[in-house]
């Protein structure tokens, strides 16, 4: 697509889509949110930038292969389930940090968790978008 | 004993590095660890007949069930032999395979099939030796197709595990039947799976009490190769030598009378234990014992020799006096040993002239004059001459016969027969090959390697130790294994010389006499050889193992025709089985319990009208649009206003993920439109009306279940429940995102897991299609 507003507003709107992403998925325990639609919307920015340009710089935007992120984000879901054993609890058992942070934030093994569905979800639909885009 | 069984398996995996450091002598090296297992077993010799050490960690505690590990006479016996010998073969492996490819796998499998082995011995639980059980199965799949190029050993693999796997799971089944009756006579949870507890609770009052027997006894009967079950073990000759020599000797095949030997005391007292277990073994002793003669393959007749053997194992526990029991454990040892030292003499052979066939060997003791030693010592152990300890085993199953009452004219005179016919088959395996007129395959032969020398020289000499000192095997470990097996003390007094009594008398004039019967027909053998192999080939072909093929050919048919009905491979109609198998299940009890009448007289506001006017407005024009393109778009527009459904009836989660969703699927399909063929109508008016009709059809359905379940109010307990728990159990007030990520993680991860093998499973489609692309027709 050889549109240069449609590329023009991809550049400003990518960033804010992506801070976006990261907004929903950190809210996502109080309000509605959460890693799977933080992830969606990750996709959808990546989607948009390839849309815009090619896949091929959407796949450089991204920095690193999708594959990677799927594993990444497998990884940390199993290891924050695993995390509990550490002290004593069953698989899964929710650990939380007693820090408050802003914004009623809550730092614990479940965030962990929810940043692994977000990083699974992003680099699966990626892979397969980028890939088929890019022939 | 917990480390003893962990050890082999640390070892398996380690195993995997150490050959890329090692190479040719990882074999050698692994060696150590059984070694080193078999002197902290044979530390704690003698063992105290009666006396039992036990360990305990707990498992599964909801079932009850306890990693209970127990260390008595029979499980001593056994971890010696396994080790043991384990030792001797991977010494012996080190040089038969110091050429091959794979040596490194072998080594590996073998190691976890020892832990598997030794985990079956040391279980005190049922449900842990049958975990261990299985592990065997598993390993010794592995090991019989280990040249998994070869079609043989891939038929011989899978017919091994299919038949001792469905075994198996008939011995599951009797094990839970068992640990049912244990429970329900009284016996706590954590002890109703112990066999020690078992063995000294009678259970024969209850109902399921012989259907558990039948049951075990089949899945023993399985693994042990008895008839009709036996056929797996000669076609499992596929396997490399060491392989036979370990598992198809003293090992693997001897599971299936360890369990039996395990179970003895609970079980012994049946008739039906009793019956099945004798009959079934003196076929098995006697039907095997003939085959054995009709085979020219060395490996394959000192397969049906062990088949022959277990079935005599096997009616001796039936038998169940303590004589027969004295006899099952002397002889169950003496077969290890010369078992294991035969096969190996068999590897070497092979090794050394390229042939197993025994009418192309002869002749060879001037160049392998070692081996054909080893060999004479252990086939005179299996022919029952003394002084070997296979003498001494046969003497004691004569003198448990003959105090038999009852039976005991019929099992001599079957156990007679079998033992000439055994007696000629090892004087064939160890005068032909060594004797005789030297053929041209001997001309290149060469003495077997030390490595390969070491292991069938410290079994036959063994036979030979323990012949001449049989006081030393009572007091280490004999007595107490025959107590283990007997479930009561039973000391055990060998000897090579039994005195002047009548019956010892008569039991040497009958071992005489087999002898020289066993000599007349190994020297006739060679002119009926090949008319017996005729005939046995003959029978062989409507054996059991015909069944066998029957059956899997049976079963492949089946499922081909399963497939081709079901994987048609059309999209459309897959869709419209889907959509009528809905129709179908949802109608009927629909019309029959729910009626959608008075949902639709609620009120209806202005915005839901039009949304939902919109929703069909784009339905309708996606279906009748004419290129697909446009249709994308109009099916985005039903995607859409259903995602702002979801938010007007508060489910903003489902709304953004519908949008999200929506607007990928958009992006997804524009990206692959160019791929996708044009699009054109190419089914006539007829087929696209039974569409329309299953697709009108599919929607009203899924209309009136919604319709319906909106008059139902369903009991809201869990959502309630989740709904209070969420904030001061997970301090989070989006319930949604609580559920997804707290209160029911391993779902989600469950969910994740497929996402990604979905999405590297299409990434792999797509690379595939993309590099056959310049070879094939470009499509």
């Amino acid at each position: 697509m050889n549109s240069i507003i449609f590329k023009a507003t991809t550049r400003m709107v990518t960033p804010l889509l992506l801070a976006f992403s990261v907004f929903m998925l950190l809210r996502g325990h109080n309000e509605p949110g959460g890693g799977f639609i933080g992830g969606l919307l990750a996709v959808a920015a990546f989607a948009l930038y390839a849309l815009a340009f090619s896949a091929r710089e959407g796949r450089g935007l991204l920095g690193v292969r999708p594959r990677s992120l799927i594993g990444v984000g497998l990884m940390l879901a199993i290891t924050s389930g695993c995390l509990a054993w550490l002290t004593g609890q069953p698989f899964m058992h929710g650990l939380w940090l007693p820090l408050e942070f802003p914004a009623e934030l809550k730092v614990g093994t479940v965030l962990l968790f929810d940043i692994g569905v977000y990083l699974v979800v992003t680099g699966s639909a990626l892979l397969v978008l980028l890939t088929l885009g890019e022939d | 004993m917990i480390w003893m069984v962990l050890i082999p398996f640390a070892a398996a995996l380690a195993c995997i590095w150490l050959h890329r450091v090692l190479r040719g002598h990882v074999a050698a090296a692994l060696a150590l660890v059984p070694t080193g297992l078999a002197i902290a077993v044979a530390a704690r010799l003698p063992v105290v007949p009666g006396s039992a050490e036990t360990e305990l960690f707990p498992w599964v505690p909801d079932f009850g069930i306890e990693l209970a590990f127990r260390f008595d006479g029979l499980s001593a016996t056994f971890a010696l032999l396994i080790c043991g010998i384990g030792a001797l073969v991977l010494l012996y492996t080190s040089a038969y395979m110091r050429r091959g490819p794979g040596l490194g796998r072998l080594c590996s499998l073998l190691l976890m099939f020892l832990g598997a082995m030794l985990g079956v011995v040391f279980s005190d639980d049922i449900f842990v030796l049958f975990v261990f059980w299985e592990l065997t199965s598993i390993a010794s799949y592995l090991l019989i197709g280990f040249k998994y190029e070869e079609q043989e050993a891939r038929n011989g693999a899978r017919q091994a595990l299919l038949v001792t796997a469905g075994g198996g799971l008939l011995l599951l089944a009797g094990l839970v039947l068992l640990n049912i009756a244990a429970r329900q006579s009284g016996l706590l949870p954590e002890q109703a799976s112990r066999i020690s507890v078992l063995a000294t609770t009678d259970l024969s009052g209850h109902a399921l009490f012989v259907p558990a027997l039948l049951l075990i006894v089949i899945g023993a009967f399985s693994k042990s190769a008895q008839m009709p079950l036996h056929f797996w073990l000669p076609n499992a000759m596929t396997a490399p030598t060491p392989v036979s020599a370990y598992l198809h000797s003293a090992t693997m095949v001897k599971a299936g009378v360890y369990l039996l030997a395990r179970l003895n005391p609970v079980f012994g007292h049946s008739l039906w234990w009793h019956l099945l277990l004798t009959a079934t073994g003196a076929i098995t002793m006697l039907g095997a014992a003939a085959m054995a003669a009709g085979q020219t393959d060395l490996k394959r007749i000192l397969a049906y020799t062990t088949v022959s053997v277990l079935g005599t194992l096997t009616m001796l526990i039936g038998v169940g006096t303590d004589l027969a029991l004295k006899a099952a454990v002397v002889y169950l040892v003496a077969h290890a040993c010369y078992k294991a030292a035969l096969f190996m003499i068999a590897g070497s052979l092979e090794h050394a002239t390229g042939t197993r066939d025994i009418r192309q060997l002869g002749g060879l003791w001037r160049v392998m004059p070692i081996t054909a030693v080893c060999g004479m010592l252990a086939a005179l152990s299996m022919a029952g001459a003394p002084p070997l300890f296979g003498f001494i085993g046969k003497e004691l199953l004569l003198k448990a016969k003959l105090n038999l009452d009852y039976l005991g004219v019929v099992l001599i005179i079957v156990a007679s027969l079998a033992n000439i016919l055994l007696i000629a088959m090892a004087l064939v395996v160890a005068v032909w090959p060594f004797f005789g007129r030297r053929v041209s395959a001997a001309e290149s032969a060469h003495e077997a390697p030390v490595s390969m020398l070491v292991g069938p020289l410290v079994l036959a000499v063994m036979g030979l130790f323990v012949g001449l000192l049989p006081g030393t095997f009572d007091s280490a470990l004999g007595s107490a294994m025959a107590t283990a097996v007997g479930g009561r003390v039973i000391m055990m007094d060998l000897k090579l010389w039994h005195g002047l009594s009548p019956s010892a008398l008569t039991a040497l004039g009958i071992s005489v006499v087999s002898l020289g019967l066993g000599f007349l027909l190994f020297v006739r053998l060679r002119d009926w050889l090949m008319h017996i192999v005729v005939v046995v080939a003959r029978l062989g072909r409507r054996g059991p193992a015909r069944a066998y093929e029957v059956v899997f050919a049976g079963l492949l048919a089946f499922s081909e025709n399963v497939t081709r009905m079901t994987q048609t491979g059309s999209l459309r109609r897959y869709v419209r089985v889907i959509l009528l198998t809905l129709i179908v299940t949802v109608s009927y009890p629909l019309a029959r319990c729910l009626t959608p009448a008075d949902a639709l007289s609620t009120d209806w506001f202005w915005h839901e009208i039009l949304l939902v006017l919109l929703t069909l407005v784009g339905a309708i024009a996606a279906v009748s649009s004419r290129s697909a393109m446009s249709g994308i778009a109009l099916l985005g527009i039903t995607g859409f206003m259903i995602a702002i459904l979801f938010a007007l009836f508060s489910a903003p989660d489902l709304a953004i993920t519908q949008i999200m969703v929506e607007a990928l699927t958009v992006i997804l399909l524009v990206l692959v439109f160019h791929r996708l063929p044009g699009f054109s109508l190419f089914r006539d008016r007829y087929e696209r009306a039974i569409d329309a009709t299953v697709a009108v059809l599919a929607g009203a359905i899924m209309a009136w279940l919604i319709l319906a379940t909106a008059t139902v109010h369903l009991p809201t307990t869990v959502s309630d429940q989740l709904s209070r728990m969420a904030k001061p159990d997970a301090y989070g007030r989006n319930v949604v995102n609580v559920i997804l990520v707290d209160f029911r993680a391993l779902d989600t991860l469950g969910e994740i897991t497929v996402v990604a093998v979905a999405g590297l499973g299409v990434y792999a489609l797509m690379k595939l299609a993309r590099k056959r692309k310049p070879e094939g027709s470009g499509s």
